[in-house]
This record gives C-alpha cells, structure tokens and sequence, in this order.
C-alpha cells in the first residue's frame, strides 16, 4: 500500500510539473496575444495555427542561444539564482488543492479503493506554506541582480527586496480576516468553508488588499519597479541570457499561477460555481472532476485578469509604490482585520 | 528515514554555519546562513513543531536574511571586508578550541542532570505544534508575554526611525 | 541507530560555538550580527527539542518570543549599520571605537 501511495505521490508532482510549465510556455504566448489585442495588433500567428506553436519555437530558440556570463560576475550565485527564482515558485504550488479527489481501485487492481486527493501535500499550515515559501523567492531576483556586477541589475534587486518586504505585509494582514472566518489554515478547508458564499463577499476589503499586494509580488505592472524598462533596462535579469533569461522568466509567470490559485482559493470560492449555494445538490462524490474544471476555470480567468491588468495600467513611481504599501495598504488591511475580527466576536 | 533527514540536514546547518564564520564575502556569509535558517526548519518539522518551521522559514529566512542581504547590497559591500580580517590563525584555533571546551563541559554536565538523556523523537497527538496547539497555549497561559512582545516592537520600530532620521553633520 | 534527543542538543551546542565564534573572530559588524542570530537559533533548536521530550509546547512559545526579540534586534541592528556605514564608511569593529575613553 506504501509503494502505491508514493506512486501516486510521483505521478503527482510529474503531472503538476508538465502542466505548469505547459501553462507557462502558453501563458507567455496569451501574453502577447492579448496585449497586441489590446494595443490592435495581431501579435505572433506564423508559427502553427493562430501561433499556436510559437511557445515551442521559443524554447528551442533559448536553448541554442549563447549562454553569456559577463566579467566580473560572481560566477556561481550568477547561476544559482535563476534555479533558485524557478524551484521557489513552482515548490510553493504543492499545497494548492484543486478538488475533493476521488476513490479507485484502479480498475480492479487494489482490493481496497484507495482515496486520491487531488493536491500533492495536505499540510495543516498549507497557507503559511505558501506564504513562506514564496517570500524566498526574492532571493533568487536579489543573488541576481548583485551578482551580475551591473548598476542596473544591482538597482532592480534592491528595489526588489525592498518591494516584496513591504507587499509582503500587507499581504499576510488581508488574509488573516479569511482564516479567522474559516478558523484554519488548511487550504482544503478554507476552500469548503465558501460552501455557503464566497469569502469574497464579506472580504471585499481584504481582497482588494490582497490582489494589489500580489501584483508588487509577483512584480507584475503596475508594480513591476525591479525590472522597469525605461530606466534599469532589464532589471535584476538585465545580464542574463539563454535559458537562465527564460528561467527568470518561467518564475514569474509561475508566481502568476500561485498568485492566481491562491486568490481562487481563498477569496474566489476555490472549486465552487457560483457566489451562493454551493454545488445545488450536485452528487460530487460521483462527478469528482467537476471541481477541478471549475477550479481551473476560475484559475484561467485570474490568469487573463493579470495580463489584462498589465497593458491596462501604467508603472508606478517608486516612492508612490512605497507610499501606496505602507501609507494605504497597511492601514486597509489592519482596518479589514480589526472589523472582521469584531464582527466575529460579538455577532 | 527520519535519520537519513536528520543527518542530511544537520550536516547542511552545521556547513552553512561555518561558511557564514569563514567566507570574506557577506553575501556569502547571508545565504548560508539562510541555508542553515532553511535547515533548521527542517529539524524543527522532524521534531513535530510545524508551526515554528513554517514561522522560521517565513520571518527569519523571508524577511530578516532578506533586510540583512538588502543592506549589504545597499552599502555594496564587496570583498573589500576581508582586509581587516586581521585575527591569526593561532588565535582563532585557541578560541575556538576554548569554546569547545566550555560548551562540552556543560554539555557534560547537563546531560547527567537532565532526566530525559537518550529519549526518541516521540510522536504527539494531533494539536502539537500544529496553528491550533501552539495558538491555544500562546493566548491563554502566555497572553501577557506575547502583548508585551508588541511593546518590544514598537520601541524597536520608534527606535528605527529615531535613528534613521538622525543626521551626524 | 535511531535519533535521539541528544543528537538535537549537541547539534545545537556545536552551531553555538560556531556562532560564538563568528562573534569573538570576525572584525565585520553584519558577520557579527549573522554570528548572533545563528546563537540564537541554536538556542531555538535546544527549546525545540526539550519541548518535544517533556511533550510541553512552552518551548515553542519560548521560539516565538525568541524569533520576535530577533527580528526587533536585526531591525535596530542594521538601522546602525547603515549609519555607522555613511559615517565612518567602515564595518571593521576594531576602527569603531569612540566610545573608549
């Protein structure tokens, strides 16, 4: 039975892994789709139908690159920060349940059906697990910015730290109302706790808060100082090229994905339909892939909503970025907490 | 397999340890620390304390190695530490040797007077060291000390600013 | 061979001494500082491992307070380092020395 469970477990993280960064290869294809919709352009559409294969293109083009490493780098964080950027986002994904799971015998080869849960690690402090987790990750921008000895890359890692330090707060403050509202940490939970509505209705606050944090930690536009074009160039990857440029590249978009699915999770019903009701008296227990399409769905929609957002809104200047952390999203989420937490004791 | 971790992981902490007293690099110095930070976490869940681990990894690896490594870059602190790295090499044997010695005395000491010598891990009930256990405990045998841990924050936070602001010219 | 609590407690005495004398040796203010907190994580692990035997969670209170008092000191710490830094534009402990009278 032992051997089963950690089969399971492998074909797991092997499914997980292919589907993510299949995801991100297409997310950055709707990348440029969508923001040449945007602007009224076509964007790419030779390779394949409707360009559908320029992702492929892509990878085997950033394979067959040169692989620079400039002078004067420090050689080996210059190349442990790309991996450590990319195993920091994709590790944070492992708690993240996308249903109810469901048993098999695997038809007829077990005496017993086993139950498959459909998430890799059900940890009792799942949510703290992603949040500690995803605050390594400005290591990887930060070795990479000092150690490619460039003034451009060395301004967007230290803008970085200083960034992710301030969203970080407001960040972890906005999601304290939703596990005092579920009593748990366990995402699982915290998702079953929305049967009734969506935590998005009384955390409307909260969720504001947490959405704007996310966009500076996943140093997406609005907030994306650590690598603004116009003044640092790059940013924190200015020097990197080939396949350590993409896995820069390939973390952020994965920091999209966990942003987006921790936002379904906590805030956006995880696996329920609608805002009310629950699943209308559906039988899940026979329709287990259900909440995993609707889960996936949502996750999709949060997906456009961040790339949308991104060739909506203009960069911020980088006192207001600090200004806006500390001065109105601090407070808010403080403001959010201390409502919700009065409401819960005295109602 | 819980010694296979535990040696692995031991192992890691103790070599970060001592690349973060040996190496001239700060930056250096700073990650292998976080290394150690990381692998101590990982004791930690061996010993069943889920909470502190995830609270180590997020507060000491997330945010105070990260204000530490921003510092460094801030002042740009290169190599240029290593010239005044001026203690010889018999000296820091001597030290180190002292230290050894004193720690292994109590050490010694300790572990006659300590009942529980050569206990197993033992495997607790549910809420032990899980949010709920450690919350139960810290908000009702623990309130007054945890209220005070604000206090100390704050005078820390106004100690900061009083700091920050203060011009030397 | 199984792991024992010992195992724990001599790990930790051996990353304090290494701490110890991060603290003691080396002459750059941030190394000393890092030197300090990998103290008081070793000291982290002792509480971690004694509260696992003696199955009480006050030593995993003791950790909080102990991560709390860390994060106060860095932030107080490194506020100095910054201002010595612009000051003086040195780290090295044996320079700063004004307060010898």
């Amino acid at each position: 039975m032992l051997w089963v469970e950690i089969g399971i477990s492998v074909v797991k993280i092997a499914l997980v892994l292919f589907v993510v960064l299949t995801l991100v290869a297409y997310l950055s294809y709707a990348e440029r789709r969508i923001s040449a919709f945007i602007q009224d352009r076509l964007g790419p559409n030779r390779v394949g139908p409707f360009g559908l294969l320029q992702p492929i293109a892509d990878g085997l083009k950033f394979i067959f690159k040169e692989d620079i490493i400039p002078e004067g780098a420090n050689k080996p964080f210059y190349i442990l920060a790309p991996a450590f950027s990319l195993v920091t986002a994709i590790i944070a994904l492992a708690v993240i349940p996308i249903g109810y799971g469901f048993n098999t015998t695997f038809f007829g080869n077990l005496n017993e059906p086993i139950h498959v849960s459909l998430q890799i690690a059900d940890i009792n402090a799942g949510l703290l697990y992603v949040l500690a987790i995803t605050s390594l990750g400005v290591y990887g921008i930060v070795l990479g910015g000092w150690s490619s000895n460039s003034k451009y890359s060395l301004l967007g890692g230290i803008r970085s730290a200083a960034q992710m330090i301030s969203y970080e707060l407001s960040l972890g403050l906005s999601i304290i109302g939703v596990i005092a509202i579920a009593g748990s940490l366990r995402l699982y939970d915290i998702i079953d706790a929305q049967a009734k509505v969506w935590f998005l209705i009384p955390q409307c606050l909260g969720f504001l808060v947490f959405m704007v944090s996310s966009f500076a930690e996943t140093n997406r536009l609005p907030f994306d100082l650590p690598e603004a074009e116009p003044e640092l160039v790059a940013g924190y990857h200015t020097e990197y090229s080939s396949m350590k440029f993409a896995m820069f590249y390939m973390a952020e978009y994965t920091n999209m994905i966990t942003a987006s699915a921790l936002a379904v999770c906590l805030f956006l019903g995880g696996w329920f339909p609608l805002p009310f009701g629950g699943w209308f008296g559906i039988d899940i227990e026979k329709y287990w892939y259900l909440p995993p399409i609707v889960f996936i769905a949502k996750v999709f929609l949060m997906l456009f909503f961040f790339i949308w957002v991104r060739w909506t809104l203009p960069r911020f200047r980088y006192d207001q970025l600090m200004r806006l952390g500390w001065k109105v999203l601090f407070p808010l989420a403080v403001l959010n907490l201390i409502v919700t937490s009065a409401i819960i004791v005295f109602v | 397999m819980e010694t296979i971790i535990f040696y692995v992981f031991a192992a890691t902490s103790v070599i970060g340890s001592l690349v973060l007293v040996s190496h001239k690099n700060p930056v250096a110095s700073a990650l292998s620390l976080v290394l150690t930070l990381f692998s101590t976490a990982v004791l930690f869940i061996l010993l069943l304390a889920h909470f502190i681990a995830l609270i180590q990894v997020l507060v000491y690896a997330g945010a105070i190695m990260v204000l530490f490594l921003f510092t460094v870059m801030f002042l740009n602190l290169r190599d240029e530490s290593l010239r005044f790295d001026a203690v010889k090499v018999p000296v820091k044997l001597g030290i180190l040797s002292l230290l050894l010695l004193i720690s292994g005395y109590f050490i010694f000491i300790g572990f006659k007077k300590i009942p529980p010598l050569n206990t197993m891990v033992i495997s607790h009930p549910e809420p032990f060291g899980t949010v709920e256990g450690v919350g139960e405990v810290l908000f009702s045998d623990y309130l007054l000390p945890f209220e005070l841990t604000s206090v100390l924050i704050v005078v820390a936070i106004l100690g900061v600013v009083v700091i920050a602001k203060r011009r030397f010219d | 061979m199984t792991v024992t609590i010992e195992h724990y407690l001599v790990l930790s005495a051996i990353l304090f001494i290494i701490g110890a004398y991060g603290v003691i040796v080396r002459k750059n203010l941030i190394i000393v500082l890092m030197s300090l907190e990998l103290m008081l994580n070793a000291s982290n692990l002792a509480f971690v491992a004694f509260s696992n035997v003696l199955g009480d969670l006050t030593g995993h209170i003791f950790v909080i307070m102990s991560i709390t008092v860390a994060a106060a000191e860095v932030a107080v710490g490194l506020a100095f380092v910054v201002t010595i830094y612009t000051h003086h534009e040195t780290l090295n402990i044996d320079v700063l020395r004004m307060l010898k009278g």
